[in-house]
């Protein structure tokens, strides 16, 4: 079990601001059931539309993931929306004494709730000019699959929390944490922002796919990386799929077992199975979803 | 916090060394700590314990004492049964084996697919049963060795290894059985019995941590896992841990005097806690087979909560030790992979709750944690932003 200091224990145990707020202007949510901790936060302003005049939370999740959200809504009480926006993850655990390295997604979560609820709010507001910071383009690819982490997250858990190694963004954004099969991206990402680039050209040209295939090599090919990786990947988690047609560069999936009910399921078809397939057969390739 | 304040409900883990089992090792500890292979008398005394050990060993599971090979715990048994069924079996190059067995068999197993091996894990279904007409059409002639677990740690499930001792005998493939949970709980007749090997640990039954068995069907071929010395028979190297084994059997003599009150008394306040959780907690889920289960386990899902949230609570409530096989508490991101192999759905996988009793637990303690755990389920639930009306 963790050792919690007695701040995460008194803010788990004893959580202020607890509940919803009916006119909240920013509500803002982040993390799912599937993934074990979620946050919704509803944040209401003085008649300024500068200041925040109450902040409630609910949070299903573990101790400190209680523990932070409610520390959040304690910081934010009373500021005003620039100096809230200035509030990193690092200033959670700082509010809450320490958490431990493997819960600071947890503080993470919960910066993010804050960032989910102001553009909410600028979006139903944009004459507030609410302080938010929207997403880069192109940086909104998921590259967890597992917990739905996008590289725009991670990057943003590695420049607030200077890491430096794939472990420590697992601890921060969870991203990772799961089948592990995202790590050499996150490597990438590492390197990028912190200035180790690495040749990696040898690596990648043997991944790739061979350039000219028959239609029959082809439909061999999708065949056999559906049956050798892309349905072992999902029965590992509880689910399957089927490959129900190939039509051109169209190649028409069901899903079945668990994932046939899970809310991610569209993400691990457009984003993993998908990407499988192109990594190991044609970049033309497109998965579509038959029911 | 006073030890005796503490309501321990977390037997599968590991249970309290009994007090007699205690007295039985000390002497060992203290006056008697010869090496039970050397000549002299003071030696002897600790190679006879050991004998008497032997034999309240296989007596509890209704085996010959030269079928008792003494390890340092359940994990080394598995090992040391899959290892060899391997090597003995030359040629086969495949292993049957489940999808919720415990880490000690199954990260083996995942070791040795990447070594070559072909590994079938036998799915569950949504209650943790597995299927027969799986095994029997999984389990060929290419089988090695079938290893599936008696009960399940975190559901209590009981498996029918009889049943798949069969089967794999008719391939000519050897059967394991990690029963690590099962010894002391239910009767065990290995006499009349097919099973080839079967792991038991000292930890489960009130002895100390750091004692194993593996026992082997005569005439099983079997080579040691530990290399060295002529110790059990030359079947495990290593100077014998005297003390604990003089514990262990200390503890399997108490197992066996007490073997019916686990189907009386303890599975009586098993059922008393899952009555009294299940009329006054909000959406409670028993977890596994309701049929085929362990007296002294109870696998409660409380849905669109998290785990370790529920037992950090208890705990300071009223000093209640369970566990959780929630992402939180397996110092991992991801929930018990049992749960998962079963298909549980992601609004009850986070809340798992699992207690698990002794003979030492007490209907007072089950009176205490019907009392604590229902306000603690309601103000969590008032907490998450799931599961609203």
């Amino acid at each position: 079990m963790w050792d919690y200091t007695e701040k995460v224990m008194d803010y788990f145990l004893h959580p202020r601001n607890i509940g919803e707020i009916a006119d909240a202007e920013g509500i803002g949510e982040v993390g799912n059931i599937v993934c074990g901790d979620a946050m919704k936060l509803y944040v209401k302003l003085a008649d300024d539309k500068k200041t925040i005049a109450d902040v409630k939370f609910q949070t299903f999740g573990c101790a400190s993931a209680i523990a932070s959200s409610s520390a959040l809504t304690e910081m934010l009480k009373g500021k005003s929306l620039a100096d809230a926006a200035k509030l990193t993850n690092q200033d959670i655990a700082d509010f809450l004494g320490e958490l431990p390295e493997e819960k600071m997604h947890c503080s993470v979560m919960g910066m993010e709730a804050f960032q989910a609820a102001l553009i909410d709010m600028h979006k139903k507001h944009p004459e507030w000019n609410v302080p938010v910071v929207i997403e880069e383009e192109g940086v909104n690819r998921i590259v967890c699959q597992c917990f739905s982490v996008t590289e725009a997250r991670i990057r943003e858990a590695i420049k607030t929390n200077h890491l430096t190694t794939v472990e420590q963004v697992t601890h921060y954004t969870k991203a990772g944490g799961g089948c592990g099969g995202c790590k050499p991206d996150i490597q990438e990402i590492l390197d990028d922002i912190n200035g180790n680039k690495k040749n990696s050209s040898n690596d990648s040209a043997a991944a790739r796919p061979p350039s000219q295939l028959t239609n029959l090599q082809k439909i061999a090919l999708i065949q056999s990386t559906f049956d050798d990786i892309i349905r072992p990947g999902l029965k590992a988690d509880g689910g399957d799929a089927e490959l129900v047609d190939i039509d051109g560069n169209n190649v028409m999936v069901k899903l079945a077992g668990r994932c046939a009910s899970c809310p991610s399921a569209i993400q691990t078809l457009k984003h993993w199975v998908e990407a499988k397939l192109r990594e190991k057969v044609s970049g033309a390739l497109n998965v579509v979803e038959v029911k | 916090m006073n030890e005796q304040d503490i309501i321990y409900v977390d037997n599968n883990a590991t249970t309290a060394i009994a007090p007699e089992v205690f007295a039985a090792m000390e002497p060992f500890l203290t006056t008697w700590y010869g090496n039970p292979s050397s000549p002299h008398p003071f030696g002897s005394r600790c190679a006879k314990v050991m004998v008497q050990s032997r034999k309240a060993v296989a007596d509890l599971i209704g085996a010959e004492p030269e079928e008792i090979i003494f390890t340092s715990c359940g994990t080394e048994s598995d090992n040391a049964a899959i290892m060899s069924a391997l090597e003995t079996q030359k040629g086969r190059r495949k292993i049957v084996t489940c999808a919720v067995e415990h880490p000690a068999v199954l990260s083996t197993c995942h070791f040795l697919q990447k070594q070559g091996i072909h590994v079938d894990f036998l799915a569950v279904d949504h209650q943790g049963r597995i299927n027969l007409d799986e095994a029997r059409a999984v389990i060929d002639d290419d089988t090695a060795l079938v290893t599936v677990m008696w009960a399940n740690n975190e559901i209590g499930n009981l498996y029918p290894v009889e049943e798949l001792a069969a089967i794999a005998h008719e391939h000519g493939a050897l059967f394991h059985t990690d029963a690590v949970q099962a010894v002391g709980k239910i009767p065990i007749n290995l006499r009349q019995s097919q099973i080839d090997f079967l792991s038991l640990s000292g930890h489960k039954l009130h002895a100390p941590k750091g004692v194993g068995v593996l026992y082997r069907r005569r005439f099983t071929p079997f080579l040691p896992y530990l290399i060295g010395g002529h110790q059990e028979h030359g079947q495990r190297a290593g100077t014998e841990n005297v003390a604990s084994i003089a514990a262990l059997g200390k503890a399997a003599e108490l197992a066996m005097n007490h073997l019916r009150d686990e189907q009386s008394t303890v599975k009586a306040l098993r059922d008393r806690l899952e009555q009294g959780l299940l009329a006054s907690c909000m959406d409670p889920v028993v977890n596994g087979d309701p049929e085929h289960r362990l007296p002294n386990t109870s696998s409660i899902c409380f849905k669109y909560i998290e785990g370790e949230a529920i037992l950090l609570r208890m705990y300071q409530a009223a000093h209640i030790c369970a566990s959780s096989g929630s992402a939180c508490t397996s110092g991992s991101l991801e929930p018990s992979h049992v749960l998962r192999a079963m298909g549980l759905d992601y609004q009850s996988l986070h809340g798992s709750i699992r207690f698990s009793f002794s003979r030492y637990n007490t209907q007072d303690e089950v009176d205490t944690i019907i009392r604590v755990v229902p306000p603690i389920i309601s103000a969590l639930r008032d907490l998450s932003p799931f599961g609203r009306k």
